[in-house]
């Protein structure tokens, strides 16, 4: 965790875009293993995928084409700190109300999961409880998702075929 | 981790500060994906953590294995994981034509360009 919070500093700090490029991916496979350790194997395997692998491919696959220096001057202004500080302290004096951490009493865990859990290995016949929600469940909200990666992938797609267009 | 009490929420929080704080300051185009990218991933770790049980197991039902951590916040934060990278996808393309227009990806030079293009009209 304090790995993360590390990788998290640096990438503030680092001038080098590649390096903040690995950067971020090295955040992403450490956030995956915190995953692994709070029992979400399937978030895991997502995110050290698609966080780790996909987002930083793009990401290198961006700065071959713009170039790696970032050459703006850290303005220093008191503003967005202001801001973030706030917000931060906002949201920290909020902690304690939370359930506390693992509790098996937590709102989350007493209402609605028990129901899934249990009656998945009868209604679906699955072992997995997130694959058979994710699939079965919930398969018009991942029918939504897909929808949403084709529009995504439209986007880049006329994005970029309008500059080789222009070219010509 | 169990003794540090809400100590995730905490880590969570700082990690999402850290993410804003480089959206909003930072002038780079890229840096500034980057940045989205910590925010969005402390986000999910908030959920996460909201969902483990002490001592609980993977949501994977085989012989008498229980408790399990609570399976709903890892499907709303594996279909937010794919959005992400959605967005982050768009952001990129959008990176790459804004550089073929303007030559630079510094928020400061693309306006200081754009005023200037407004003071010859």
């Amino acid at each position: 965790m304090l790995f993360l919070l590390l990788t998290a500093a640096a990438i503030v700090w680092v001038r080098n875009l590649f390096a903040v490029v690995i950067l971020s991916g090295v955040y992403s496979l450490l956030m995956a293993g915190t995953f692994t350790i709070l029992d979400a194997v399937d978030v895991a395997f997502t995110e050290a995928a698609v966080g780790a692998g996909i987002s930083t491919v793009l990401l290198l696959a961006t700065l071959a084409l713009v170039g790696q220096e970032d050459h703006g001057q850290h303005r220093r202004a008191l503003g967005p700190i202001a801001i973030v500080a706030l917000a931060g302290a906002m949201l920290i004096y909020a902690v304690p109300d939370m359930p506390r951490f693992g509790s098996p009493e937590a709102p989350i865990h007493v209402h609605v999961a028990p129901r899934y859990i249990e009656e998945t290995p009868n209604a679906i016949g699955i072992p997995n409880v997130v694959t058979a929600v994710l699939a079965d469940y919930r398969s018009f909200d991942t029918l939504g998702e897909v929808t949403v990666i084709f529009t995504a992938g439209i986007g880049v797609l006329l994005l970029l075929a309008g500059k080789r267009r222009k070219r010509k | 981790m169990s003794a540090l009490g809400n100590f995730n929420y905490v880590i969570a929080i700082t990690l999402a500060m850290i993410g804003f704080y480089v959206l909003i300051e930072r002038g780079n185009l890229i840096k500034k994906l980057v940045g989205l990218n910590v925010f969005q991933t402390s986000v999910f770790l908030l959920y996460i953590s909201m969902g483990k049980i002490e001592g609980g197991t993977p949501p994977i039902h085989y012989d008498g294995v229980a408790p399990f951590s609570n399976p709903l916040p890892h499907v709303l934060i594996l279909t937010a994981i794919v959005v992400a990278v959605a967005t982050l996808s768009v952001g990129l393309a959008l990176v790459i034509r804004i550089r073929e227009a303007y030559g630079t990806i510094e928020e400061d030079e693309i306006r200081a360009l754009d005023d200037q293009l407004g003071d010859a009209e």
